[in-house]
């Protein structure tokens, strides 16, 4: 491990520190390295062309198939044959690497499902073809998401290169109210921050909210890091990613923290206390309002889940809102657990039966509709509010439909109301002012 | 088209800032990898006349953050295959940039592009990739990109990642 270049016997930023372990180069913003990557996998849309770049690149086994895998879950069940070829070869080819997979009826969306199963770890590089696979930073690893060739290149190697970010703290002071959420948080962030704010940057965040959220919020910001164009989002490990990890984790790992007197490029500090629910409108996440200032904004659909929102405690949320009340007879409310972990305590804690006595479609974990694949794309001129993460023209359906992003306890107050809204309105608790 | 000598002369397509891969290629179309397939969809949802009337050699002129979103190579690819000589933009969003690179689609960083005035939509550019010169023919200005950086540079130089990982399997050719 060498100390950054520009800063002689000063600490690392996490992700710097997370790089230094992984390489043999020396490490500083900027520079260049050729890293270790200890977990590198693809979905079933960028499984099949990387397949045929591993193929082209004259690979015949990935480097260690313990650490590579093929997640099929955003065209699952397979919506049509062009997905079902695709998934066909995708699984094909895992077999025949004795790579890890899991079929439907077992596979979650990839960023809830990975590390709930203990494959991504504190101190880790994992390498996924999917942009969100940042997520895993909410346990301190340094994920990153790469295109199908790169990803190739992992399963060939077993190494990449990254280019040494500079690091954007994030310092989350005060206590959030109680229906503020990750989501929330990491909406208003972009919203300060812009939806190019961390380009090519990693995010750290610090401060005694982000010590104070539990994991699955903390999966929702670091799943959203991309939105302001971040490589990965991180959070210091501390208790609660250790109780997490420790109990899942399916090989040895060393967490690793950011040093004393690490160089920061740029430092925002967010009074946690102060933010309110939050919702980006369309059509970039960085779009954000506070969620009472758009209850003049009517919505056909509400959709609560993917790897932003989809885990035990989103769904227990959107449950607790929904208990006893109805959605809005001109609103669809679709709500897909995001592994069958989630979807299993949701069966055992009654919350599926909470959902489908309000009226709401209950669907087995996918992706879904979150980027229009398929279980409730938009026609023209449909609005819906959904807890994914992005809402980008066309992201869900028809290129003249709209989505506002929100957190799921926004999400199942506007389902309730048939428009957006706060969930203090629903909840009866301090109506907002 | 392509003059030979590095030079590429086209029309420019000039977009926004922050064009995200979910409108260079919907999802809707990511059940093959098939340029030839993705490319009549190309940028459909932000400009339906694009895939009809590119022409071989044309530019996409756009705004900063280029290509946020989505790390779907399929964007690249879908661009490259619509007849795209080359991107000029202020700046790219990461995994785009890697993307683009990894396939041979040449992208320039250039600030100035985006600026009012600079280019618009059908005007006549020539570029030296290589060199990075950008001259609009139109209305005579002239601009300069940002070298690409260096590592990038070797890695084109070894026709892309697919060549650099072969060499380093071991593999012929």
């Amino acid at each position: 491990m060498t100390a950054p270049k520009d800063n002689p016997g000063g600490g690392m930023t996490l992700a710097e520190a997370i790089i230094a372990s992984h390489t043999a180069d020396s490490v500083a913003p900027g520079a260049v390295c050729r890293t270790r990557v200890d977990f590198a996998f693809a979905n079933d849309i960028t499984g099949p062309p990387a397949i045929e770049e591993f193929r082209r690149m004259g690979a015949v086994r990935v480097f260690d198939p313990e650490r590579c895998a093929i997640i099929p879950d955003h065209f699952t069940p397979n919506k049509d044959i062009a997905s079902a070829e695709g998934a066909k070869r995708a699984r094909e080819f895992a077999r025949e690497q004795g790579m890890k997979y899991w079929e439907v009826g077992r596979v979650g969306v990839e960023h809830a499902f990975i590390p709930e199963t203990g494959n991504a770890l504190p101190g880790e590089i994992i390498i996924g073809a999917d942009s969100h696979t940042c997520t895993y930073g909410a346990l301190g690893a340094l994920g990153t998401g790469m295109g199908q060739t790169d990803l190739a290149a992992v399963w060939a190697l077993g190494e990449t290169w990254l280019r040494v970010p500079e690091t954007l703290r994030v310092i989350l002071r005060g206590a959030p109210s109680r229906w503020v959420g990750g989501k929330d948080l990491i909406i208003h962030l972009i919203g300060v921050i812009g939806v190019e704010g961390a380009r090519y940057m990693s995010i750290e965040f610090h401060g005694d909210a982000a010590a104070s959220l539990p994991q699955d919020d903390r999966f929702t910001m670091s799943n959203m890091a991309i939105e302001a164009g971040a490589k990965c989002g991180l959070f210091v490990p501390d208790e609660t990613t250790m109780t997490y990890a420790s109990a899942r984790g399916t090989r040895d790992f060393t967490p690793v923290y950011p040093g004393e007197g690490a160089r920061y490029a740029r430092t925002v500090e967010i009074d946690a206390s102060s933010v309110e629910p939050t919702v980006a409108l369309p059509h970039l996440p960085g779009n954000a309002r506070r969620a009472r200032d758009c209850a003049h904004l009517e919505i056909d659909q509400v959709f609560i889940g993917s790897c932003t929102n989809g885990r035990s405690r989103d769904i227990e949320i959107a449950a607790d809102m929904l208990a006893g009340r109805t959605v809005h007879e001109r609103v669809r409310l679709i709500v897909i657990p995001a592994s069958y972990e989630v979807y299993n305590e949701a069966l055992e804690r009654g919350w599926l039966r909470i959902f489908s006595e309000a009226g709401a479609a209950v669907c087995t974990p996918t992706c879904g509709p979150c980027m229009g694949g398929h279980l409730g794309i938009l026609a023209a001129g449909e609005r819906a509010v959904s807890t994914s993460n992005r809402n980008f023209v066309g992201r869900m359906g028809h290129k003249e439909s709209e989505i506002i992003l929100a957190s799921p306890a926004v999400a199942a107050a506007s389902a309730i109301l048939g428009r957006v809204a706060d969930p203090r309105e629903v909840s009866g608790d301090t109506r907002p002012s | 088209m392509s003059h030979g000598d590095g030079k590429i002369s086209g029309s420019a397509w000039v977009y926004g800032d922050n064009v995200d891969t979910d409108v260079i290629i919907p999802a809707r179309y990511l059940t093959t990898s098939d340029p030839a397939r993705l490319a009549p969809h190309c940028m459909e949802d932000i400009d339906a006349s694009f895939a009809s009337s590119v022409r071989p050699g044309d530019v996409i002129v756009a705004g900063a953050n280029f290509g946020c979103g989505s790390s779907r190579e399929h964007a690249p690819i879908a661009i490259k295959a619509s007849g795209v000589s080359c991107v000029i933009a202020p700046s790219y969003a990461r995994i785009f940039y890697r993307n683009a690179i990894n396939i041979g689609l040449p992208i320039l960083e250039c600030a100035e592009v985006s600026s009012p005035g600079a280019v618009s939509r059908g005007d006549a550019l020539e570029v030296d990739i290589a060199g990075g010169s950008i001259k609009n023919l139109t209305n005579g200005r002239e601009f300069t990109a940002s070298p690409a950086p260096e590592f990038m540079s070797e890695l084109l130089d070894a026709g892309g990642l697919v060549p650099y990982v072969r060499r380093r399997l071991g593999c012929a050719g």
